[in-house]
């Protein structure tokens, strides 16, 4: 099984410095790039592959890229944005990549800046993550010693300045209108869409925001081909995707797999299943603001996680099992989306806080028979459309799914007035 | 922004309307008369999608029945767009928002200054929000003190984002800012303190609740509804901004903005809201005095008493003189005019002010330029200002300048395809780009935030001026200035030729004719051919145009008269000639004149020294007309009757003439006689008849009441006094009525008392009196503008404007004026608020002045100026210009003097 991204990485192990990433075969596809394709080469390319976005939008790549405008009148500078404010919980795939094998992103970021022709590169990483920002200033500087990075790259006149920016974060940050606020010294809340990054983006000007893992593909698809990168992909996708697991599974972490890989085959084979008295219930396939499942035979990728009511998100799996309260569990959810709303848009803030307040006093054997229907309006009415960013419907994904699938179990704590886990 | 209103049919619950296709849906479907409740979105701030209660239901096409929800201010107008407002779904979602929104408000209505005119209380019960479902604890916060002006109650807040919007990103304050996030987001200030914007008294009527209220109401609340309020225009400087005045029991209580899409749209400067309190002071002249007798009091008796007296001194052996006021109206002025005759009138104005107004006035009349307003001013996309700080001058004219400095980039950016309306998408677009601005002045302005500043001399800025003015007309330049602002010169003319619509601005205020006759020569030079030049000239007082269209002879010309002891009496008008003259001068005509009448409001060094002072009206009181820097002409009306014993000066004047026997008087018996009277003599100022309907108007036999519909208790306000109801007042000079009965529905736009519509009880009414959101008022906006020079240029202002008459040229050091906008304005300080604002009085030098002279930050140093001896503490600065020390117009400063003059200056102490 070819696993690209992840093949350089050892866990425990420092990642590879220039000299070893150039031994095992890294920059051969910027040198291939810059040297041999013309811009537009390298986004029809990536287009062609199929890469879709892998931060939870799952946006076709190459489509994304084509928005930018090209050519010598288009405004200037360009930006790049790496999104690494990877704060969705449950998800830790693009810190395995950042400190696993950082030169494989600085590839990445030379290759697609040069595809849109973009002149300015930020990483924008998550405080949190502050071994990846060293990594990365550390590979950013390699590359700009040995003319991989910064001006007149491989003396093709091309010039990418990369800038690694650690931000003090918010899961706001994540959203990339709100990165991008937040990189203009804003406060982090998203902007109005449209206009759309590509057209107004950084300072105004067309900016690129793309995932770690997104990018991490690049180099592969420039090296391999589109063909290879859509046969990699179990599903006709496109691509291999670093799967998550955390929940009392046996063995959680992290593993790169092709895109399509089954639930159960990832529950069972590679995280080893559930621990030893625990009973699998159901599972947030994509991070925290997807809906949960209790399908385990779905292949999770873009197509097929929709057949059953949720999406692959970020691919990072939770799985609750059947000592854990669900309602403990969404309520743990919603907090966190609560405290993470910026404050713009009213659904959200007074939505998200209301919903928390309600769970916790169901939680503590506080609730009332009305707080479901209470409950069910807000899930009505957090829906996409009604908010002015993607933050609130997400949150009520968990919430949704939670009271379809689990009635039963609010009800408990409603009618016994007490956390029957407890 | 003057662009082609291209239009498009929509679809509101299946019937088709006309709406303008620049725009987005809320604002369409406001204009079209529907309601739709909202809150953050505001005409002037535009869109931000924040608040989420203007949602309707969006379909794709005929055949969609299900559509989807979507924000009216997101959504652009289309041709065909179908939609639906009463969408069961949509409501449903609108009831959420305003749900979710009131969960944490407090419910303090009862004891809440906002209660009765809240945007808040008006869209819950538009939303039908009535059952409350959220049990839990609300948040809660601490409250600022934000100064004297603005009262804080974060716990009441809605998070609509409306403040910050419209005090950081309209007003360019930087002092007040969103805090935190989630529902526990904080409007208010890093710590406790004074709001710093000159315009910060808006965000009383922007904040759609009571966060921010008005702290000067409040500290003699009453309810609004009980409120009488009338049409009337701020006194505080020369832009006539429409306000609307409220009384109650004798007492003004507060100002309000009265929308005038060309004058001041949606907003007002703090001097000219907060300033209204000089008419409840204390001190005010509310009775007769003569000097040797005391007050008088019994109105028929006084008025009888001083009819005699005034008849005596004007008819009597000594001849008369009369001194007018820049802040009387019209009428009060020409009233005078007809007292003492036009040959004894004079003008109640410091001789180089008055030389200066009627230059600039004479600029106006000349044209090409058009003189701007304030709305033409907005949407400049070049601006100049010469020698004028405005923001200190004539406030409001900074804040539409600073819509003038992002117009270039904004239109950029729309023509780019993102509509003006989108407010978070231009932003983003715009970021920092600003369009051309350039001050030249001699102190550090506010405005050198959006602008590149220059600090010069009057002398240095009519030469960079005039520079100016030759580039554009392609003549050389005569080398008299140095290389950096030769070529600061270049870059403004070309970036003055390059715009659409570019503005000049100057002033009377900042004290030199060359500065006027460069920013006149730059006009004309720029309104060669197609493009239109804006012309802005700031005048220093409310009425400052408006005696100088009546034309009166020089103040010096009327002191030498008296000194001469040609003339004995001199009946003086609203003024406080020690504002006007030196102490010293003013001292010598007050020994020398036989008889001082002084007709006034507000107590002053001439009410010490009058021998008899007459108790005039102010504006809230009296009705009249004032000409604004514009040229426009305004009528204000009476809020309540005069106290008792107190008249309008027009009203008094009038009747002193009578009484002296003039025969010119006999006809002037009430306002429209005197209106009637100056339109006869002054064919230029004919076009005051039509600033508002006559006092015989009528609509279905009604007047247009002061009082509300909702106000309450009328019978029973004199209850203590007399059970029965009197008769209210009568108004024998307007259209208005003291009453609450008259007219229903919306009257002329001179008219409107107040903006109030069943449902729509918040400011935010203001949406049904226009034709259009944000457009004129329904029958036009107020006002009449008097001055339309030629298009084509006239003669007499040459590119080469004679230099000689630049003031202050001789020995030693130049001293020039520094206007402040608390402090400078003769009014407005008597308002214990703004008193309170009032900087401490220094002398601005520059430190390589202050080295030439010896001179150290704080040292106490004394001025000798025209005659007059100042002291004053010098702040050593940067911000000022080499060659000229500033002196504050403010009391203790240079109050008196007629700035710029040159002086000695000496250390009298070191700190």
């Amino acid at each position: 099984m070819e696993r690209p991204l992840t093949q350089n990485i050892r866990p425990g192990e420092e990642p590879l410095d220039l000299k070893g990433y150039e031994a095992a075969g890294g920059y051969r596809a910027a040198r291939k790039a810059l040297l041999s394709m013309a811009p537009q080469d390298v986004t029809a390319l990536v287009k062609a592959s199929g890469l879709r976005g892998r931060g939870g939008a799952g946006f076709p790549t190459g489509q994304k890229w084509e928005f930018l405008p090209m050519g010598p009148d288009a405004p200037r500078p360009k930006y790049l944005c790496c999104n690494a404010d990877e704060m969705e919980p449950g998800t830790f795939k693009d810190r395995l990549l950042m400190e696993g094998d950082p030169h494989q992103l600085v590839e990445a970021l030379i290759l697609t800046a040069y595809a849109v022709q973009a002149e300015v590169c930020y990483v924008f990483v998550r405080w949190a993550y502050a071994k990846s920002a060293r990594l990365l200033e550390k590979a950013v500087a390699e590359a700009v010693e040995a003319g991989l990075a910064g001006r007149n790259i491989l003396g093709t006149g091309f010039n990418l300045d990369i800038r690694v920016h650690s931000s003090a974060g918010r899961y706001m940050c994540g959203e990339e209108t709100g990165l991008l606020n937040a990189l203009e010294g804003r406060r982090a809340s998203p902007r109005a869409k449209p206009p759309f990054p590509p057209v107004s983006g950084l300072f105004g000007k067309p900016t690129l925001v793309d995932n770690v893992e997104t990018l991490c593909s690049v180099p592969h698809i420039v090296n391999n081909g589109a063909d290879w990168f859509r046969r990699l992909s179990l599903t006709g996708e496109g691509g291999t995707k670093i799967y998550g697991m955390s929940g009392r599974v046996k063995r959680p972490g992290a593993w790169e797999l092709p895109l399509g890989t089954r639930v159960r085959e990832i529950l069972e084979v590679h995280a080893g299943g559930m621990k030893e008295g625990y009973a699998f219930r159901a599972l947030l396939p994509g991070g925290a603001s997807t809906d949960f499942q209790v399908e385990l035979d779905v292949d999770l990728d873009f197509t097929h996680e929709p057949l059953v009511g949720s999406r692959l998100g970020t691919g990072t799996s939770i799985v609750l099992d059947d000592r854990t309260c669900p309602v403990g569990f969404v309520l743990n959810i919603e907090r966190f989306m609560a405290r993470e709303s910026c404050g713009w848009c009213t659904p959200c803030w007074s939505g998200l806080a209301w919903i928390v307040k309600t769970l916790e006093a169901i939680e503590q054997g506080q609730g009332r028979p009305e707080d479901l229907e209470i409950l069910d309006r807000h899930v009505r009415d957090l829906a996409p459309g009604h908010t002015f960013c993607a933050l609130a419907p997400g949150a009520v994904e968990p919430l949704g799914s939670a009271l379809r699938l689990f009635r039963e179990d609010f009800e408990r704590h409603i009618k016994e007035g007490r956390c029957p886990w407890k | 922004m003057p662009v082609e209103v291209s239009r498009a049919t929509i679809f509101v619950e299946g019937k088709p309307f006309e709406a303008s296709a620049t725009t987005n849906l809320l604002d369409a479907c406001l204009s079209l008369g529907f309601d739709i409740p909202y809150f953050c979105w505001h005409p002037a701030l535009g869109s931000a999608g924040a608040c989420r209660l203007c949602a309707v239901k969006k379909f794709a096409n005929e055949k969609d029945a299900r559509g989807r929800i979507v924000m009216s201010c997101m959504e652009p107008v289309v041709d065909g767009l179908r939609i639906s407002i009463d969408d069961p779904q949509a409501r449903e979602f609108r009831a959420s928002v305003l749900e979710w929104l009131m969960a944490s408000h407090p419910h303090d209505c009862p004891v809440c200054d906002e209660g009765g005119e809240c945007h808040l209380q008006d869209m819950t019960v538009m939303t039908g929000h009535v059952y409350r479902q959220y049990r839990f604890k609300k948040r809660t916060h601490r409250s600022q003190d934000l100064g004297p002006f603005v009262n804080h109650e974060m716990n009441r807040c809605i998070q609509c984002y409306r403040c910050t919007r419209f005090y950081r990103d309209y007003a360019g304050g930087g002092d007040l800012a969103e805090f935190a996030s989630r529902d526990r987001l904080f409007y208010g200030r890093h710590e406790d303190g004074v709001l710093e914007s000159p315009f910060s008294g808006n965000l009383v009527e922007v904040c759609p609740t009571g966060v921010f209220t008005d702290k000067t109401f409040k500290r003699h609340f009453t309810r609004k509804w009980d409120l009488a309020t009338a049409p009337s225009v701020c006194v505080h400087c020369s832009l006539g901004c429409n306000t609307i005045p409220g009384e109650r029991y004798g007492t003004l209580r507060r100002i309000r903005n009265r929308y005038n899409s060309r004058v001041n749209g949606y907003f007002l400067c703090d001097r000219g809201r907060f300033g209204y309190e000089f008419v409840n002071d204390a001190k005010r002249i509310r009775k007769a005095r003569l000097a040797g007798h005391g007050s008088t009091d019994g109105d028929d008796e006084t008025r009888e008493f001083l009819l005699r007296r005034a008849a005596e001194a004007v008819a009597g052996p000594h001849q008369a003189i009369g001194i007018g006021s820049p802040r009387a109206s019209l009428e009060a002025n020409f009233a005078l005019r007809e007292l003492v005759g036009a040959g004894r009138f004079y003008a109640g104005v410091a001789d180089n002010e008055w030389r200066l107004t009627e230059l600039a006035l004479k600029i106006l009349r000349g044209g090409p330029a058009r003189p701007a307003s304030l709305a033409d001013v907005r949407l400049s996309d070049a601006v100049l200002v010469l020698g004028e700080d405005v923001t200190n001058t004539a406030p409001l004219l900074d804040l539409a300048l600073r819509q003038a400095a992002r117009r270039g980039p904004v239109e950029a950016v729309v023509k780019a395809g993102t509509p003006d309306w989108h407010a978070l998408a231009v932003t983003d677009l715009v970021q920092d780009a600003r369009g051309p601005v350039f001050v030249a002045a001699t102190h550090r302005t506010a405005l050198a935030a959006v602008a590149e500043e220059f600090l010069l001399t009057p002398d240095e800025t009519a030469r960079l001026g005039f520079a100016v003015a030759r580039r554009i007309a392609g003549e050389a330049s005569p080398g008299d200035l140095p290389p950096e602002l030769e070529s600061a010169a270049a870059r403004i003319a070309r970036a003055l030729q390059a715009a659409d619509r570019p503005l000049v601005v100057a002033g009377v205020c900042g004290g030199d004719p060359a500065v006027l006759r460069a920013a006149a020569a730059a006009a004309r030079a720029l309104s060669n051919g197609k493009r239109k030049a804006g012309l802005f000239l700031v005048f220093p007082e409310s009425n400052s145009v408006g005696l100088a269209l009546l034309g009166a002879g020089s103040l010096k010309d009327g002191i030498d008269r008296v000194m001469s002891g040609e003339a004995g009496t001199a009946i003086i008008l609203e003024n406080d000639l020690y504002r006007r003259l030196p102490a010293g001068a003013a001292d010598r005509f007050f020994d020398k004149c036989r008889s001082a009448i002084l007709l006034d409001h507000v107590h002053h060094a001439t009410a010490e020294r009058a021998g008899l002072v007459v108790p005039a009206a102010t504006f809230a009181e009296s009705e009249g007309t004032l000409v604004n820097a514009e040229g426009r002409a305004q009528r204000f009306f009476k809020v309540c009757p005069p106290p008792r014993g107190v008249r309008e000066s027009w009203r008094w004047l009038c009747d002193f003439a009578r009484a002296a026997g003039r025969r010119e008087a006999a006809g002037l018996r009430n306002l429209d006689d005197l209106i009637l009277a100056i339109a006869a003599e002054f064919p230029e100022l004919a076009g005051i008849r039509e600033a508002a309907p006559p006092a015989g108007f009528r609509i279905h036999g009604s007047k247009v009441p002061r009082e509300s519909q909702r106000s309450s208790g009328r019978t029973s306000i004199h209850a203590e006094a007399d059970v029965r109801e009197g008769a209210p007042p009568l108004d024998l000079d307007s259209p208005l009525a003291f009453s609450m009965e008259g007219a229903p529905g919306i009257p002329p736009s001179p008219l409107i008392p107040r903006f109030w519509r069943p449902g729509w009880n918040s400011v935010q009414s203001v949406n049904k009196y226009q034709a259009g959101i944000g457009g004129p008022l329904r029958d036009g906006d107020p006002g009449r503008r008097l001055i339309e020079p030629p298009a084509s240029t006239s003669p007499g202002f040459s590119v080469d404007g004679p230099r000689a008459e630049t003031v202050g040229a001789g020995e030693g050091l130049l001293f020039v004026p520094v206007y402040q906008i608390f402090g400078s304005e003769e009014l407005s300080v008597r308002a214990p608020a703004v008193a309170s604002l009032i900087p401490k009085p220094v002398l601005l030098l520059h430190p390589d002045d202050a080295v030439m002279l010896g001179i150290g930050s704080g040292d106490r140093v004394e001025l000798e100026v025209q005659g007059e001896t100042l002291s004053l503490p010098a702040k050593i600065t940067a911000e000022m210009c080499r060659g000229a020390a500033g002196v504050p117009v403010a009391p203790s400063g240079a109050l008196g003097l007629d700035l710029p003059a040159r002086g000695k200056i000496r250390t009298v102490r070191k700190p």
